[in-house]
């Protein structure tokens, strides 16, 4: 299937999608006003993936700030994984945080307690 | 005395104020305003994990405003000019900063607002996340993107409680002031 790539601005993060890989990745921040906009064709990409998904699906969320409205989006990403992994393939969720971050930290875990995939965290040093 | 918003904000204006804004609240507005912040803090010797919440913050606060401020009919308020008026001050306090926020409310909204911050204000942390989790998983965003996320999350990463004041302006209208503490 077609990559879907986006470049980081100020407000909403870098994305590379590349289904031939296995590969999701957001990078950067997530502050815009309205994600919804923003977030639509990511969640629409990943619901064609979970058709046909790799076997193995490599994750890495690295964001450096996100605010409450992306939030919702991001776990409507997350969802969409969640879907794949139900369904016997494997998915490897590496969220990234910068050093003595633990608001990031702890964001991570949230969304690792509601969609029941373990996540690996990874401190940037 | 009636409630006049140019005294209430020449009064924040006084001490070790790092930014202020009042007038229109827009999408613009709000990019500028972040540009400066993290300017200024990036030449700060503050350490950076202040640094960070305080950004968050600020980009909570600001973006409640842009979801929550009301179009205030002219005439409304004394001094006042802008239909989609609020204030923004940012001040340096002893052991971190402080966030002002300010804008105009119908009386009806008064109640649920009250209720919803001194619900948060009652929390414990465990409990705040608790529920910031369960809106998370729960609650629809509106079509403008506000997710009634940003106050939990406000109080949640300041550890702080949050003070607010409601002042009349006249018979529909209120000021509504809330102040976030971030140290």
């Amino acid at each position: 299937m077609e990559s879907l790539f986006i470049e980081g601005t100020a407000k909403t993060p870098a994305v590379r999608f590349d289904g031939d890989q296995g590969l999701i990745e957001i990078k950067g921040r997530s502050i815009p006003e309205n994600s919804i906009e923003f977030y639509k064709p990511l969640v629409d990409w990943l619901e064609k993936y979970t058709n046909t998904p790799k076997s193995q699906t490599k994750v890495n969320i690295q964001l450096e700030y996100f605010n409450t409205s992306s939030s919702k989006c991001i776990l409507d990403v997350f969802k969409k994984l969640e879907t794949i992994h139900k369904s016997n393939n494997e998915v490897a969720i590496n969220w990234y945080y910068e050093e003595d971050d633990e608001d990031m930290l702890e964001a991570g875990e949230d969304y690792e307690s509601i969609i029941r995939i373990p996540f690996k965290m990874i401190e940037i040093v | 005395m009636s409630f006049n918003v140019n005294d209430f904000y020449l009064k924040l204006n006084i001490k070790d104020v790092l930014l202020s804004y009042k007038g229109n609240i827009s999408s613009d507005v709000i990019n500028k305003v972040l540009e400066s912040i993290e300017k200024k803090l990036s030449t700060d010797s503050e350490d950076r994990k202040i640094r960070k919440k305080l950004y968050n913050v600020l980009v909570e606060s600001l973006q409640n405003l842009y979801h929550h401020v009301e179009d205030l009919p002219l005439g409304t308020a004394e001094g006042v000019d802008d239909t989609k008026f609020g204030i923004l001050v940012i001040s340096k306090t002893e052991n971190g900063y402080k966030i002002t926020t300010g804008n105009f409310i119908t009386s009806r909204k008064i109640k649920p607002l009250k209720d919803k911050i001194d619900k948060i204000n009652s929390l414990t942390q465990d409990e705040l996340k608790d529920m910031y989790k369960f809106i998370l998983n729960h609650q629809k965003l509106t079509a403008k993107g506000g997710g009634g996320l940003g106050l939990v999350d406000i109080a949640r990463k300041t550890g702080n409680k949050l003070e607010y004041s409601f002042q009349n302006v006249s018979d529909e209208y209120y000021f509504f002031n809330l102040d976030i503490y971030v140290s």
